[in-house]
Formats: structure tokens, C-alpha cells, sequence
């Protein structure tokens, strides 16, 4: 895309897409092909309409242009197929088709949603081809998300539509028993993509297009479209209330815990929202894990100063989450409530188990909250040691950078007790 | 994640090298262009260079005025840096696989050469320790 394309224009391609490729998919019944060429409607959306204005009917117009590319695209296949004449014909039926169609654009944008986080797909690859085909993202935009060369993002995006287009996924609403489980992988997509933005908006990185206001874009459609599934809701108001403190979340160079944060520079508007989206869906029944890591992250924001917050409530809330999710850095942070609640003997307790647990991939995480707890009992030597060996164990740099601080900040102490 | 794969060898190994006949050099360009196609189209590519001769190779340390004092004589057993692969993938034991791949670029008489491929994480910008 133009580097200083109209931001209103840009905004608009960006809902649009969904919008477009939908149709054009039905139709022409080629998903990879589909994608292509409403990518080529797009690229040539930014091109023209900023010079010849928006068309009255922005969405009639990219899918014109995009059925056109479709026909070409048919044309030259079955020219290689020397079969010209039949196809021809069938492309113009189509291409006719396309013209004047009245969509139902709530079920088009749901089904492509179930499509690009199929599970059949790796997360990477569907994360990926949900960018570019609801997202409207430019595969240069995701590759600079993600820091892989565009040819590379390029050449995973169409390994991800051929292994579509190999499993037979059909493009159409799951029944009615798939539906929730095919729910859960797109707000799983979500989810990551937003996890990625938020977690890389600290560190030394070049810019890198805003994942997690994507994200947030996205699971704003999502919601529209299931209003009253509450874990939708939930994963929205999660994204909101966590989102909510990003600016205080970072300083010039190193990230800063929730613990030290300048609480004035949380987004107040984004919490009250968040809250609102909750406190509707809580009473609805079914409280899923999303909406229980959403009440935790408000109860955080509720807090005006960190003293204040209520961690009895946000143990109660862990211990929830505990029973329903049997994943590793739950228990983790149930643990940090734990101390917070009970003192850190009673949180240190809690982390052995974890010592075997083999699924805990990223073992720093365990030893970095070990060191915190060992700290708060006054084990000072205890908890140097596991700062440096969760500094030496860290994935990012921002996190080493933290954990190394923590450690030499301690040994300072002890250097000035002496 | 992001890891780069190092390929290393001492000025002896670097030294057999240049007394590789030409079959065998063909064999192994062919190959290195070959494992780099798959990286890219396996879509886990990130970046590769080759490095110059270790006999070029300078130790740089500043001087008292801040000057660049060079210093160019290495012990024989030192290792240098052959080339080296970035690539980004879903877990470290796909990235073992690469490197075995790469390990596996013949060597003389077209048989796998086994040379060691030292795997490191590249770190991540990220900072989500929970906090």
C-alpha cells in the first residue's frame, strides 16, 4: 500500500475486504485464486481512489474489479488447458453473476473467519492468511509484522490456501455442532494475534504494524456478528482491558511491570468499556476462561494505586481458572495471587509443582516468579540465583535485560549491606 | 521463534577446503543453493550470508585514543565463521532438522561432510513475562 494513503481510505479497504472476497469465493469456487485477486482489486483501490475519488458503491466496484482478475484468471487456465471457448463462456456467466448480488455480508465475514483458522492449519499459517484475507493487511505489511522477509510471509500465505484447498475444506457456515469448537480456534487466532502486538511493543524493534489494534478490530466483528456468546464478549473486553494499559507498560527502552506502572496513563475510556462488556456477559451464564482472564485483568484496572489491589478476589478468580484450564502458566500466576494473598511461602509451594511439569515449554517463567516470591521471603542469594538463571534461560531481550536488572539490583544490596 | 544456524571451521578445515576438486565444489554449491531454495519456499526463511576467508580476518580492540588497533595472527585450532542461516520456525526441533540438513552438505567424494552446525536462539523483541 501507498505510503500516505488517505486514512479514511485505507480504513475502508480494510472492512471491505472480508466484504469482497467473500462473494468472489462463492463464485468462482477457488479460494487461493479468490484471495489473489481481490489482493489485485485492493492494490488497485489505493491506486485510484485517492486520485478519482471513493466510487459511490466501494464494495459493488472491488468486487467488479476482482471478478474481472477472477476472468482473466479462468481465461488464461483454460487456455492452457485449450479449452477456451467453454470457459470463456462460464467465466462471463459468472463474472454476470457477481453483478448486482445482494449478500448477507454477517455470514460472509463469519465463514471466511472459519476458514482462515481452520484447524488444520498451524497457528502461524492461520494467523497469517486471517490477517491478509479478513485483516485487508498487504502480505509487505504482515512480513514486517512478524520480521520475515515479504517473500517468505508470501510463500507461507500460499502454502497455507494450498493446504486448504488439499483438506477440501468447504467454504460455508460449520453445522451447528462444529460451530462452537471452529468458534473457539478463531477467537484462539485472535487471541494470538493480539498476544504478539502486545507483547512486542516493548524492545529495541523497529516499528511494526499495530497487531493488537488489528486484533482489536477484528474481535469488534466478531462480536457484532455473536453479540450474545459470552466468551466472545470475554475475549473482547480481555483485549480492551489489557490493551488499556499499553503506555504505561513501556519506558524508553525497558518494559515496566504492572507494579510500577504510571497508573494515570491507563486508557480510562478502553477499561470502561472492557468492564461493560463483562459485567453484561458474566450474568448470561457460562463463564468461560476468556471472560475469568478478563475479570482478573479489571479487577488489576479497578486497582487506583498497586496497594490497592484486590488479590484476594483475583486468587479467587485464578482458582476458577484453575479448575477449567489445565495449563501451566495458569498455575504460575495462581501462585503469584497465592503469595499476594497467603505470603510467598504459600505461593513458592504452589510453584513445585511446575518443577516436572514438562509442558511449561519456557522454564525462565518459572524461575523468574521464583525469584520474585524467594525475594518478597527475603531469600535474597535464592533469588539471584534464579534471576540469572531465568536471565540465562530468557527468550527476548527486553526480558533479560529485566531479569538481569532484578538480579544486579539485589547483589547491589547485599554489596552495600556488607 | 528465530534461530541461526552457524556453520564453523579452523583454518585447517578451511585450508582442506581449498584442495577440493572441482566435482566436489560443484557438488556442494549445488547444494547450499538447493537447501537455501528449500528454506525460502518452506517459508521459514529469514537471512543467510557467507563470510570472507579467515585469512582476512582482523581482532579489532580500541586503542588508548580510541584508534582501531588490528591484531590478524590466530592460534591454528581457532574457529571461525564459515556462513550462517537465520531462519524463523514453530519449535527448536524443527530447527535441529534444518541444521542437520545443512550439516549434510557433501564433503569431498560427494559423501555428507558432518559439519557441525551450532544452533542459537535469536531473541525476540518481546516482553510478556506476564507483567
Amino acid at each position: 500500500m501507498a505510503d500516505r494513503l488517505d486514512p479514511p481510505i485505507e480504513q475502508l479497504l480494510r472492512e471491505m475486504a472480508p466484504q469482497v472476497l467473500s462473494p468472489v469465493v462463492r463464485r468462482f469456487r477457488d479460494f487461493a485464486a479468490a484471495e489473489d485477486a481481490v489482493q489485485e482489486a485492493l492494490i488497485a483501490a489505493t491506486e485510484q481512489w485517492p486520485r478519482d475519488g471513493v466510487p459511490a458503491n466501494p464494495r459493488g466496484w472491488l468486487i467488479q474489479v476482482a471478478s474481472r482478475r477472477m476472468t482473466d484468471h479462468i481465461r488464461s487456465e483454460v487456455a492452457r488447458r485449450r479449452r477456451e471457448q467453454v470457459a470463456a463462456e462460464e467465466a462471463e456467466r459468472l463474472a454476470l453473476q457477481v453483478e448486482g448480488a445482494a449478500e448477507t455480508v454477517d455470514d460472509d465475514t463469519l465463514e471466511l473467519l472459519f476458514m482462515c483458522c481452520h484447524p488444520a492449519l498451524t497457528p502461524a499459517s492461520a494467523i497469517a492468511l486471517t490477517l491478509r484475507a479478513v485483516g485487508g493487511l498487504t502480505t509487505a505489511e504482515i512480513a514486517n509484522a512478524f520480521l520475515v522477509p515479504e517473500a517468505t510471509m508470501a510463500q507461507r500465505i500460499s502454502r497455507a490456501k494450498q493446504s486448504i484447498k488439499e483438506s477440501g475444506i468447504p467454504f460455508q457456515l460449520p453445522t451447528a455442532e462444529d460451530r462452537a469448537q471452529r468458534l473457539r480456534a478463531v477467537l484462539h487466532v485472535l487471541y494470538l494475534i493480539f498476544n504478539e502486538g502486545y507483547a512486542s511493543s516493548a524492545g529495541p524493534q523497529l516499528r511494526r504494524a499495530d497487531l493488537s489494534d488489528e486484533a482489536i478490530r477484528l474481535m469488534r466483528i466478531v462480536y457484532d456478528l455473536q453479540p450474545d456468546n459470552t466468551e466472545v464478549a470475554g475475549l473482547l473486553a480481555l483485549m480492551l482491558l489489557t490493551d488499556a494499559r499499553r503506555a504505561a507498560r513501556t519506558g524508553p527502552e525497558e518494559l515496566v511491570p504492572l507494579a510500577q506502572q504510571n497508573r494515570a496513563l491507563w486508557d480510562r475510556q478502553q477499561i470502561a468499556e472492557g468492564i461493560a462488556l463483562l459485567s453484561a456477559a458474566l450474568p448470561k451464564g457460562a463463564v468461560g476462561p476468556y471472560q475469568l482472564q478478563a475479570a482478573i485483568a479489571a479487577v488489576h484496572d479497578e486497582a487506583a494505586r498497586t496497594e490497592d489491589t484486590d488479590w484476594p478476589q483475583i486468587l479467587a478468580l485464578y482458582e476458577l481458572l484453575k479448575h477449567m484450564s489445565d495449563n501451566p502458566m495458569i498455575v504460575l500466576n495462581h501462585a503469584v495471587a497465592a503469595a499476594m494473598v497467603h505470603g510467598p511461602r504459600k505461593g513458592l509451594e504452589l510453584l513445585n509443582a511446575l518443577d516436572s511439569d514438562p509442558r511449561l515449554a519456557e522454564r525462565h517463567r518459572l524461575e523468574a516468579v521464583r525469584a520474585h516470591l524467594l525475594e518478597m521471603a527475603g531469600e535474597h542469594e535464592a533469588a539471584i540465583t534464579n534471576y540469572r538463571n531465568a536471565a540465562s534461560r530468557a527468550t527476548s531481550l527486553p526480558e533479560r535485560n529485566y531479569l538481569m536488572m532484578q538480579a544486579a539490583r539485589l547483589s547491589d544490596l547485599r554489596r552495600a549491606d556488607q | 521463534m528465530r534461530f541461526i544456524l552457524m556453520m564453523t571451521g579452523t583454518r585447517a578445515n578451511w585450508d582442506e577446503y581449498a584442495k577440493w576438486s572441482k566435482e566436489d565444489l560443484e557438488q556442494n554449491v549445488a547444494f547450499m543453493r538447493a537447501f537455501g531454495k528449500e528454506l525460502k519456499d518452506s517459508g521459514v526463511f529469514v537471512a543467510t550470508e557467507g563470510l570472507g576467508w579467515p585469512g582476512e580476518a582482523k581482532m579489532v580492540r580500541t586503542g588508548k585514543n580510541g584508534e582501531a588497533i588490528t591484531d590478524g595472527v590466530f592460534p591454528e585450532s581457532k574457529e571461525f565463521l564459515a556462513g550462517y542461516w537465520i531462519i524463523d520456525v514453530e519449535s527448536p526441533e524443527q530447527a535441529y532438522k534444518i541444521a542437520a540438513r545443512a550439516s549434510a552438505a557433501p564433503g569431498p567424494g560427494g559423501k555428507p561432510g558432518g559439519i557441525p552446525i551450532e544452533v542459537r536462539q535469536v531473541l525476540s523483541g518481546h516482553a510478556d513475562l506476564g507483567l
